[in-house]
């Protein structure tokens, strides 16, 4: 399978994110002024300051060539993982729900935080065991995660709320511990910790992987 | 036209730089200091007025998260009445 990861004037974790991904298949990266995604099976949208960042986190990505194509790309069931400034930059685009807002603790945050997987069903968290725990670096100022009560209730309802902070890490004030959800239809997926920085033993966990491979084997199944 | 848009956290949400600035202010001696929030300004021209709540709901706000306000300004760059 192919995996295409954006690149945007300000990322900084295309590469890593690309790194990640050549370990469960083929990855590419693809520039934010073009609108050929090149055929691939997968779309990551990766960390970083794209544009700068200007006006909020991920207002100004939202609105790039690629992203429209992206845009298509999701709405026809394909595969998309926002990672920090990608999920912000997806929630922009209203691919997700919710929005991410500065850190109640008001500082920008470098730290490895404990995951647990609420919902091991989905296409991003199938490798991963039930109420399995997952140590993944985080590191934002912009990353609390908000959405109306109401809405929250339907995420939980739903399945949507697939990560959260594990008991006494949400270090950002995060509305009910999350640290990840999906779109309705379960194929976009978006989190704020880092899973392409715990891919390799070398740098202390290799649990982002199981991110990676979940949506290899959707994809091989996908196509099987 | 020359239009003012601001834009503010909305009521309930917690506003990290308000709290900051709210807390620094004591720092030099101002007391009595409550309930400070910081928003931002976008000033802009534009040719059709009727457009801006649009760009305001679409890029210059978040509005699940941000309540805005649009001024249109007079030509001594006044907020008109």
């Amino acid at each position: 399978m192919k995996f295409g990861v954006l690149q945007f004037p300000g990322s900084c974790d295309e590469v890593d994110a690309q790194l990640a991904a050549a370990r469960v298949g083929e990855a590419v990266l693809l520039w934010h002024r073009d609108r050929d995604l090149q055929g691939c099976d997968a779309i990551v949208v990766p960390g970083g300051f794209s544009y700068g960042d200007y006006l909020r986190a991920g207002a100004i990505a939202r609105f790039s060539p690629v992203m429209e194509s992206v845009i298509d790309f999701a709405e026809q069931g394909g595969l998309v993982l926002g990672i920090c400034n990608g999920f912000q930059v997806l929630c922009e685009a209203g691919l997700l729900p919710g929005a991410l807002l500065p850190n109640a603790n008001r500082r920008f945050t470098f730290r490895q935080v404990d995951l647990d997987v609420v919902n091991a069903g989905t296409a991003f968290t199938r490798a991963c065991d039930p109420q399995e725990r997952l140590s993944i670096p985080a590191k934002h100022s912009w990353g609390r995660y908000y959405a109306p009560d109401d809405q929250l209730d339907a995420l939980e309802a739903s399945g949507q709320v697939v990560l959260r902070y594990a008991a006494g890490q949400n270090f950002n004030g995060s509305l009910r511990d999350i640290a990840g959800v999906t779109n309705e239809r379960g194929n976009v997926f978006g989190l704020m910790p880092h899973p392409e920085h715990a891919v390799d033993a070398l740098t202390g966990s290799t649990d982002g992987l199981r991110i990676f491979e979940s949506m290899a084997l959707s994809i091989q199944g996908a196509h099987a | 036209m020359r239009a003012r848009v601001l834009i503010r956290p909305k009521a309930g949400i917690l506003d990290p730089q308000g709290v900051a600035v709210e807390q620094a202010l004591p720092a030099l001696g101002f007391a009595g200091v409550q309930n400070v929030h910081v928003g931002r300004i976008v000033e802009l021209d534009v040719e059709d007025a009727s457009q801006l709540d649009e760009m305001c709901r679409r890029l210059l706000a978040n509005p699940l998260v941000e309540d805005y306000e649009v001024q249109l300004l007079g030509d001594d760059g006044h907020a008109a009445p």
